[in-house]
């Protein structure tokens, strides 16, 4: 297909763009395969919007006589305008449009045309394998190794092809396993607290069906993290109720009779549609410019959003609790174990681990627990809040679990390497990007799609040092320690960063940022200063003294 | 004299935590709690004034509860023992809590051990006419009378209040009669850039019908005042229902008939009664245990604290906008003009004038705008026992719209949070003289300038723990045009849910910033030293960055910030048993001192810390532990 065939009006001349912050220009507007481009004549380019189509939610145009409006709404949740003359171009380009956001086949979209206009210096793709996470985790300890059961995918397709289990079970048991858990997730190592030896599992749910089906492998499997006489928790991220449901569709949960040394937690965390509908009501909420006091604290209460942050953060606290308190191994699984679960595991694992807290860290956990553990990112990040298709697949699970880290991020501000607008890029990309790394569902379908080799890694972008420089939080000091955030309602806030982004300006939250982070570099440079030049006095030191010697 | 009870638990509402075991001390002025089961001596300081409620709770297992609410907003729940003892501390924080004449409260025991002129420096310290001469006047237009030096105009106005100078003795008379308890129009601020001016007072007296010549003179004096404008706007800062039932009490609002040239407007604040029960209601949603985010959200909403928060902040915009924008002269003015019209005008000032962003700016500001034009501090705050009706949080919400402006605009505020939080503190404590009484009168009559301290040269001492390390000074932002959409207002868990540590962020932001400030001054020192050391370099010291930058100074990595989540002592050394913290005995609080801090900042350490509050030190040693629910 040439994208030629869906752009009937490629230009149009004297066209009016209204967006947040900037007054409204004219210019010409452009349509190309992959972007919306208008450019004002201005020498600076300073007016130029460059617009991803992947990024278009959903478009709206309106009629006044002859002169058209399209109303676009954007991923990233901002909304601008385009008045253009002439009732046939606008309708031209608002079906370009739609069309052009919504290509059916992944090898269409940007990723695998950009040309990057960097040079490459280290290929994210190969920044963090399997391979370099089992040797961190074999130097301190050897129970664990790397399977290869997955290799062709044939054992669980979204599973990635290494998956590091317990060093007693074999790739045959893992098979059986396999088999007794839904879309074949079984267990797998998710976090090894060096603190402890305790360790965190992820799996999807057991398929014990209404007559009890088991498998000793799995118990076996599991338990095999297990310390002698010491017990374990799964915690099941259904309520009992629709865990038990689950039965009935040929799932379950662990029984105690078949998992005596595990005790199961029920802690529900709402997931699918639900979640993406609450977005939406929210970023609804954000866009009311009504005086109202009363209209936006209800809306912000009726959206829930706050409530699942709540619920999830509260749910990782309890894994972690279990973890580094209680000195247990976890198992944590829902029904898939492709979302709620990577949650939890992710979230406790930036509140136990310090290494997730640095860019790098965080960078390896979001390839760790969300890319290779197979969250479908092309499913559910197919569309934002401005979606009005109402997809169940269609969830904002990895933008909940960014928010949630927003909100720990707040509350330990000097603990982290990387500041609010490190989490806001990805979120950004996760729906719409020029680089390759949350297309597909899964590792086996980036593997058809020959990712590596035909698109950039976001990784190659942002671990640039010029780019990083962007994400620092100036604040930063390593500390080691665990970091408990509270979860009552007084210590959660709206995320404004993302959620306000384009409805306030802030301008003055960002002089306050500069001015906070020059203070932070003044007090370094002085520093630098100061022990230059103890180092200057110690060497003059040092050569009198060798003179008065010699 | 003290009252002492062994064997009483503490419980911490917001964690589970175990309750902490010891002992408890009624003094002539403060409870203090004192946790001995704590690994560091760990001390909880309340001021009798601050105490609002004592309640007894249903006697449990474990001994008598008694719930003590405090004006601050901190909720102490204690366990006594034995019910007798139970009934005595109850009994006598009743009396303690509730002084019946002014001479019981405790700013007249207060005793800093200061000498007698440092005192009388200290009401010095802020003088309205330099602020009145900082806007202008006396000028063509406007001057300072003293017209009112007998109360003979206004029993709650101060002896000097400025008027324009067209408006002769008669006229200010003639209006006083005319006007609810002979508030009359006064200059609040006066915008030198364009001869706008804010003025206030209290509803007219016009029933159904009535009108007053030299009120409406007043009116057209204020007006011409400003002859770049062709109409004032006159502001009744009631819902308009409220101000036509005091109609029917030959009370009212402006007839624009009447008056020349005027715009008449209402803004809907609601009364001190609605604001009253709206805290109330508010401190329960706070004081809940475990909410769910529904149950907050939804508390928060019904309470319609946020509202009015709002309200108040979109009448001092419009104030704001009307006369930097429109250019025009705004009368404001409520029921009696002391609660809401300082509000209102307040927070115009702020919006409109960066000095009132400094510390000295808003000492002025709350000293000009409250406490001289008779805002009830005495019964709001309810310093005496006596009318449950009269108390409101009115002053507290003004301290919010503040903290408000400061979310919206780090950079542009001299002070931090906590130089709020103090002000509000002892707006309560009553251990100043400032807030005592209700007007200027009382306190003269109270003689509070011979008997108590003034607050401010306290609060300047400590300068370096208030001061906001973004700000920008002076001159970076001239008016301020918050956002006042709905979703610009926060709810302020800094103050509400002061005491529940557990709450806030884990690492301060702001306690890191002031470290980098004073080590700021360390390191500048330090380099003037061994560039001195350094005497025969003729070339200028290279600024880059040096490889051995892991050799730091020791005073500089020990002042860094530890991590509250940690079993750490976070406070510094705990004060030894009962002593109040005034226990310094020479002072110099000359009115420069804060210039000599400013330019001494490395040797603030060494200043005498005045500990003014008299509150808590509070020796955080708990043990690491999850605190989620």
């Amino acid at each position: 297909m040439e994208f030629a065939e869906l752009i009937k009006t490629p230009r149009a001349d004297n066209v009016i763009l209204h967006r947040p912050f900037y007054p409204a220009v004219e210019g010409t507007l452009c349509l190309t395969g992959h972007h919306l481009i208008l450019s004002s004549r201005r020498q600076d380019n300073a007016e130029e919007l460059w617009l991803l189509h992947s990024n278009i939610d959903s478009i709206e145009k309106r009629f006044v006589g002859s002169l058209g409006t399209i109303i676009i709404k954007c991923k990233d949740l901002r909304i601008i305008q385009l008045d253009i003359p002439g009732m046939e171009e606008c309708l031209n380009i608002a079906s370009s449009i739609e069309a052009l956001s919504t290509l059916d086949s992944v090898t269409l979209m940007y990723p695998f045309f950009y040309r990057p206009m960097f040079e490459v210096v280290e290929d994210g793709w190969h920044s963090f394998l399997p391979e370099r996470e089992f040797e961190l985790l074999s130097s301190v300890t050897n129970e664990w190794r790397l399977s290869y059961v997955n290799k062709e995918f044939s054992v669980c397709p979204s599973y990635p092809p290494a998956v590091t289990v317990p060093k007693s079970i074999d790739d045959e048991a893992l098979r059986r396993v396999a088999t007794f858990r839904h879309g074949g997730r079984f267990p797998v190592l998710s976090y090894y607290h060096k603190k402890n030896g305790m360790v965190m599992m992820r799996s999807s749910q057991p398929l014990t069906g209404t007559n009890g089906r088991r498998c000793k492998e799995d118990s076996a499997l599991i338990n095999a993290t297990l310390r002698a006489g010491k017990r374990g928790y799964i915690i099941d991220t259904r309520s009992l109720n629709v865990a038990q449901q689950a039965r009935a569709k040929g799932g379950g949960f662990e029984q105690e009779v078949q998992y005596p040394q595990w005790r199961r937690i029920h802690k529900s965390v709402e997931r699918y549609n639900i979640l993406q509908e609450s977005l939406i009501k929210l970023v609804e909420a954000c866009n009311d410019q009504s005086h109202n006091m009363d209209r936006w604290l209800s809306k912000l209460e009726a959206s829930n959003w706050l409530t699942h942050v709540k619920e999830i953060l509260t749910a990782a606290c309890l894994a972690g609790q279990c973890i580094d308190r209680e000195g247990a191994s976890v198992l944590v699984h829902g029904t898939e174990g492709t979302d709620s679960t990577l949650q939890i595991t992710s979230l406790a694992q930036i509140i136990l681990d310090p290494r997730c807290r640095t860019i790098r860290g965080f960078e390896a956990l979001v390839e760790r627990e969300w890319l290779q553990a197979g969250h479908p990112f092309r499913l559910r990040c197919a569309q934002s809040a401005y979606s009005n298709s109402k997809q169940k697949w269609e969830s904002p699970v990895f933008f909940l679990f960014l928010d949630c880290v927003w909100q720990i991020l707040r509350q330990f501000p000097c603990s982290f390497e990387f500041n609010e607008h490190f989490l806001i890029m990805l979120f950004e990309h996760a729906y719409a990007s020029q680089f390759g790394t949350f297309l597909g569902n899964n590792e086996s379908e980036r593997c058809k799609l020959k990712l590596s080799q035909k698109t950039m890694s976001l990784w190659s972008w942002v671990n640039q040092p010029e780019e990083l420089r962007k994400f620092k939080n100036p604040l930063f000091e390593a500390n080691s320690l665990v970091i408990w955030p509270s979860v009552a309602p007084q210590s959660l806030q709206l995320w404004e960063g993302v959620f306000l982004r384009w409805n306030r300006s802030s301008k003055f939250l960002d002089e306050a940022y500069e001015e906070m982070n020059n203070i932070i570099e003044y007090n370094k440079e002085l520093q630098a200063k100061v022990n230059a030049l103890r180092r200057q006095l110690a060497e003059l030191e040092t050569d009198d003294g060798m003179q008065e010697n010699s | 004299m003290y009252y002492q009870v062994e064997n009483v638990k503490l419980l911490d509402r917001y964690t589970n935590r175990k309750p902490a075991n010891g002992t408890l001390y009624l003094t002539a002025t403060h409870l203090i709690y004192v946790d001995a089961s704590a690994e560091v001596r760990k001390e909880t300081w309340i001021l009798h004034h601050h105490i609002a409620s004592v309640e007894k709770l249903p006697l449990t297992t474990s001994g008598c509860p008694l719930l003590i609410r405090c004006k601050n907003f901190r909720v102490a729940h204690l366990v006594i023992g034995h019910e007798r003892d139970c009934h005595e501390v109850y009994t006598s924080l009743l009396k303690l809590s509730q002084p019946v004449k002014p001479e019981e409260l405790y700013a007249f025991s207060y005793n800093p051990k200061m000498p007698k002129d440092s005192r009388e420096i200290g009401w010095k310290l802020i003088d309205l006419k330099v602020d009145y001469q900082r806007m202008g006047i006396p000028n063509d237009f406007w001057e300072i009378t003293d017209a009112n030096k007998d109360y003979e105009v206004c029993n709650t106005y101060p002896p000097e209040v400025v008027v324009p100078k067209a408006a002769n003795k008669a006229t200010v008379l003639g209006s006083a009669k005319f006007r609810s308890r002979g508030r009359i129009p006064v200059l609040s601020y006066l915008y030198k850039e364009n001869n706008a001016a804010i003025c206030r007072c209290s509803q007219p007296l016009s029933g159904f019908s009535a009108r007053c010549l030299e009120d409406e003179q007043m009116l057209q004096a204020i007006r011409q005042a400003n002859p770049g404008s062709p109409f004032m706007y006159v502001v009744d800062t009631r819902p308009k229902l409220n101000a036509m039932a005091n109609r029917a009490a030959g009370k009212g609002y402006e007839n624009e008939d009447n008056y020349d040239n005027i715009h008449f407007k209402f803004i809907g604040i609601e009364n001190i009664h609605v604001m009253r029960s709206s805290l109330q209601k508010l401190l329960e949603v706070c004081e809940t245990k475990s909410p769910s985010m529904s149950d907050f959200l939804t508390g928060l909403e019904n309470s319609g604290w946020l509202r009015h928060i709002k309200a108040v902040m979109d009448a001092g915009v419009f104030l704001a906008k009307a006369v930097k924008e429109e250019k025009a002269s705004v009368l404001v003015h409520c029921s009696d003009g002391w609660d809401r019209t300082a509000q209102v005008c307040s927070l115009a000032s702020l919006l409109l004038d960066p000095f009132y962003r400094t510390f000295k700016g808003l000492m002025v500001l709350i000293e000009k705008e409250w406490i001289v034009m008779g805002h009830k501090f005495s019964h709001r705050c309810g310093h005496l026992d006596g009318d449950l009706k009269e108390v409101s949080p009115v002053f507290t919400q003004f301290t919010e719209c503040v903290w408000q402006l400061m979310q919206q605009f780090p950079c542009a505020f001299e002070f931090n949070e906590r130089f709020l939080l103090e002000i509000h503190d002892h707006v309560y404590s009553c251990q100043f003289g400032n807030f005592l009484g209700s007007c200027y009168r009382e306190r003269e009559a109270l003689k509070i300038f011979e008997k108590t301290h003034s607050l401010w040269p306290f609060l300047l001492q400590k300068k370096q723990e208030f001061r906001n390390p973004l700000y920008k000074g002076f001159t970076v932002y001239k008016e301020l045009k918050p956002n006042t959409l709905p979703f610009s207002f926060q709810f302020w868990c800094g103050m509400y849910n002061r005491f529940d540590k557990g709450m806030h962020p884990k690492q301060c932001v702001l306690d890191h910033l002031l470290n980098c400030m004073s080590q700021k001054m360390k390191l500048e020192d330090n380099a003037t030293d061994l560039e001195n050391k350094l005497p025969f370099l003729d070339n200028p010291l290279p600024n880059e960055v040096c490889s051995l930058s892991k050799i730091v100074n020791a005073s500089v990595e020990s002042s860094k910030t530890p991590m509250l989540n940690t079993p750490q002592d976070y406070e510094s050394e705990p004060p030894a048993l009962l002593t109040n913290g005034a226990i310094v005995e020479e002072v110099d609080i000359m009115p420069d001192q804060d210039q000599k801090n400013k330019e001494n900042f490395a040797n603030h350490h060494d200043l005498l810390d005045l500990n003014s509050t008299m509150e808590v030190i509070e020796s955080d040693a708990k043990k690491e532990k999850p605190q989620h629910q």
